[in-house]
């Protein structure tokens, strides 16, 4: 570990030409070291950002200087700031860009320092240097020495978190690490940062309880000696009651306190096995994609939210996009007698020439979307999308199967949450029979022989779902049937096409009746659906 | 980056300088904001801001012409909107009015011939200067002082009006064919402002600086209020916005604004409340939630889940005593 020069402390690049190591700082004289290193290191830095889909090129590099040699390098928040206004093109890109940029200028390098002058006394500072001395000769410690650290910074993170106190938040992530974070032996080269195992021993969730407490005995003296004061009882109970109405919002904030911290961890083990293994490598490897790229299938409670977000103004986009080309498509040839008519108030001139108007034709949108366990998270997006395409488009109807088929279009207009539509969809409408897992067969034979008569030439039919048919027969004479009736059939799977036909996936034999398109992630859709749907 | 005969508008000397400025005429800057602000500023180019309505984007532009004394020439954009009603337009009723004028001269005087260099005379008079009808951008370009140019809602108008723009915000100058290149002389602070309900081109966003405007912090948020509020009482303030941090927590139809976070503190002043409770919050919710769906959801998680809450948080507290 490079040992760091304390007066460079408050200065995050110079800090990270430090930690470029033997190679940086031997070659050159001391001027010319520092500037070279913040060069190559924006470069690199935005290089990184290229690799993971930034259109960014040599001139928002170039950029990227200017805005350094304008801003200075003495504040890091500046700097992010300043970067993400040149290099950043939407604010979905945002969480990769943060953590790239954390990983490229650091806050500090190695394992924290300067504590004791940040701090001052406090009831922990017994415990400060304990993590001192763990630090310098690392990690030998008995059991009991390591449970009282433990317990120490816990008391600590349960301060910050009561005070709110973000700075200190930030701080403590980077001890916690530094103290709890690290496995593997010293010069083996399997050794680590894990963020994995310093949240595991620290468990800042289980303090929310516990800084609560703490937060309403304060007020509650506060309170108290507010009343010894001779404040008006009345005007006291009243304020009571306000704070119990805004105490009641307290175990969010918190919440979300401990979630950043959180965050704070996992960028700050990040950095610490990036200074091991090399940025590159980290950047590449360990920042999971944006919402964009986000799988579907795998998406958890927090990706689903995002997703939520996504797909919202992705509707929105569409619904203008169309818009406009329907625009376009409205106007047709010269009307020479309406243009002739016009004529007559510009003295005989034809200024304004007037065109023929095409009736546009009202675009039909069927959607048939599997909604069984099987594609829960792709169903669920699936819902969203219904959703938000429902509130674009007006005559969009829905139908639900899993391997019974049942219009579910006033469903969806009567619910607002896409959570609550899936288990509104399963109770009130009928797609299961006697089983409950899904038969494309049998769902695509009800869909022709019950509602095929409800669609006509104009319409689109958009089919949604992995295909597998659970070994069942795949009927598909009744999607034939389907595909020669309406105007287009298209098929949205999630999985990958290399998955397709797999098992009892049944998606190549479909795909030869109409188009089917892998349909994974916000990115791929967007591109489907700019071309996939009429005008 | 500023290429000679144009000068940048030169409104701030640094970051800091950018926040106090602001501040001064009643905006108050995120940290994020400042900087990109004087980036904008140093750099000579134009700022894209997004983000959702009513954080203040339109403001922001406002503010800054406010600081620097500067005139604010304001394109809207709308669906269907053009060059015409952006740039520039060609009068033509008063063209073909002095057609007909320079014809019945001309034609009184020698009815055979001579009506060629009577043509020539009239067509370049009547591509002159006088017949040209400015539109907002040719009116900022033209500007001889520091100004600031607002295109607003961009995301409203068609891919075809973001072709138009990049003329203007990359060089900032127009082309006329009729006439020449109009160049500025003084380059405007350019501010758009989008809603992103579409996806803006590659080419328009990489001659902008991009900045994401977003709900501000509890703090920041804070100071606005006690700024546009200022007989509220503190800790009603606090209390004010953290409720509505955490109605926007609840994912809304329609989260409310800053705008409305005002309103509300307006209202609760003018109601006379000294305390957020239950009932002064159902009465008054209307003010910040604009859907019957979102009132009826924030009242269930804020009020009618927060009575089970209090229950248990009144035993938390009397536990301590109890130790």
């Amino acid at each position: 570990m490079d040992p760091v020069d304390p007066a460079n402390q408050g200065d995050p690049a110079a800090q990270g030409a430090a930690a470029q190591g033997p190679a940086a700082r031997g070659a050159d004289g001391a001027g010319d070291r520092r500037a070279e290193g913040l060069a190559e290191r924006l470069t690199g830095f935005v290089g990184a950002l290229r690799g993971h889909g930034f259109l960014v090129g040599p001139g928002e590099s170039a950029q990227a200087a200017e805005v350094l040699a304008l801003l200075g390098l003495t504040d890091r928040e500046r700097m992010r700031a300043g970067l993400a206004a040149v290099l950043l093109s939407g604010e979905r890109q945002r969480s990769v860009y943060d953590a790239v940029f954390d990983l490229y200028f650091p806050l500090g390098v190695g394992a924290p320092t300067g504590r004791h002058a940040e701090q001052g006394a406090g009831p922990a500072s017994a415990a400060d240097s304990a993590a001192d001395d763990s630090r310098t000769e690392p990690p030998v410690r008995s059991a009991a020495e390591e449970r009282a650290q433990l317990a120490a910074l816990r008391e600590r993170l349960a301060e910050a978190l009561a005070a709110g106190d973000q700075a200190g938040l930030a701080r403590l992530a980077r001890e916690a690490v530094d103290g709890f974070g690290r496995y593997g032996g010293g010069s083996t080269g399997s050794d680590g940062w894990s963020s994995h195992q310093t949240l595991g021993r620290l468990q800042p969730e289980t303090l929310l309880a516990r800084v609560l407490t703490a937060i309403r005995s304060a007020r509650a003296a506060g309170a108290s000696s507010a009343q010894d004061g001779g404040e008006g009882t009345g005007a006291l109970a009243g304020d009571l009651a306000g704070q119990d109405f805004t105490a009641r919002l307290q175990a969010d904030e918190i919440r979300r306190l401990i979630e950043s911290f959180r965050g704070e961890v996992r960028a700050e083990a990040r950095r610490r096995v990036a200074e091991r293994q090399g940025r590159e490598r980290m950047a590449r490897r360990v920042i999971s994609g944006s919402v964009d790229e986000a799988d579907f299938r795998l998406s958890d409670a927090k990706r689903r939210a995002e997703l939520r977000r996504a797909v919202q103004p992705l509707a929105r986009k569409l619904a203008t996009r169309l818009a406009a080309r329907r625009r376009r498509a409205a106007r047709g040839t010269v009307d020479l007698r309406r243009s002739l008519r016009r004529s007559l108030s510009t003295g005989g001139v034809p200024l304004d020439l007037a065109h023929r108007r095409r009736r546009p034709s009202r675009p039909e949108i069927v959607l048939l979307c599997d909604v069984s366990g099987s594609v829960a998270g792709f169903a669920h997006f699936t819902m969203l999308l219904v959703k938000a395409m429902r509130e674009q488009f007006g005559k969009v109807r829905v139908f639900a199967f899993v391997n019974r088929t049942e219009e579910v279009t006033r469903l969806v207009a009567e619910t607002d949450d896409a959570e609550e539509l899936g288990t509104r969809i399963f109770e009130e409408a009928q797609v299961t029979g006697y089983h409950g897992s899904s038969d494309y067969g049998s769902a695509l034979g009800e869909f022709t022989t019950r509602y095929l008569r409800e669609l006509t030439p104009r319409t689109s039919v958009l089919i949604l779902g992995d295909a597998r048919t659970n070994n069942a027969d795949p009927n598909r004479p009744a999607l034939a049937t389907l595909a020669e009736h309406v105007r287009r059939v298209h098929w949205l799977n999630p999985e990958p096409v290399s998955l397709w036909g797999t098992g009892d996936s049944a998606a190549l034999r479909y795909a030869e009746l109409v188009d089917m398109h892998s349909c994974r992630n916000i990115r791929q859709l967007e591109a489907l659906a700019a071309r996939l749907l009429p005008v | 980056m500023t290429e000679q005969g144009q000068v940048a508008a030169g409104f701030f000397g640094s970051v800091d300088e950018v926040a106090a400025r602001l501040a001064e005429v009643g905006y108050l800057a995120s940290p994020a904001v400042a900087t990109t602000v004087y980036l904008a500023d140093r750099l000579g180019k134009p700022l894209l801001v997004e983000g959702p309505a009513g954080v203040g984007k339109t403001e922001l532009a406002k503010a800054v012409g406010r600081v620097g004394a500067a005139p604010l020439t304001r394109l809207q954009c709308y669906e269907g909107i053009d060059e015409s009603r952006a740039l520039y337009e060609w009068n033509h009723a008063k063209q073909l009015l002095r057609i007909t004028a320079g014809r019945e001269t001309t034609g009184a005087e020698d009815p055979a011939g001579g009506s060629a260099g009577g043509w020539d005379a009239t067509r370049d008079d009547i591509f002159s200067e006088e017949f040209l009808l400015a539109r907002p951008l040719l009116t900022a370009i033209r500007r001889t002082e520091p100004s600031v140019l607002l295109i607003d809602e961009i995301d409203k108008a068609d891919v075809e009006v973001e072709a138009l723009l990049l003329e203007v915000l990359s060089d900032f100058q127009i082309t006329v064919p009729e006439l020449g290149t109009v160049e500025a002389t003084h380059r405007p602070f350019v501010v758009l402002t989008s809603n992103a309900s579409r996806e803006l081109s590659e080419a328009l966003r990489r001659r902008c600086l991009f900045l994401h405007l977003d709900y501000p912090d509890t703090e920041l948020e804070l100071r606005i209020v006690r700024l546009q509020v200022p007989g509220l009482d503190e800790v009603l303030a606090d209390s004010v916005v953290r409720t509505v941090a955490a109605l926007r927590a609840l994912g809304l139809r329609k989260a409310p604004s800053v705008a409305e976070t005002v309103d509300w503190a307006r209202t609760l002043l003018a109601l006379g409340a000294d305390t957020l409770d239950e009932r002064v919050v159902r009465e008054s919710l209307g003010v910040v939630l604009k859907h019957q769906d979102d009132v009826v959801k924030a009242t269930e998680k804020l009020i009618t889940e927060a009575t089970v809450a209090t229950g248990n948080a009144r035993t938390v507290v009397r536990r301590p005593a109890a130790d």
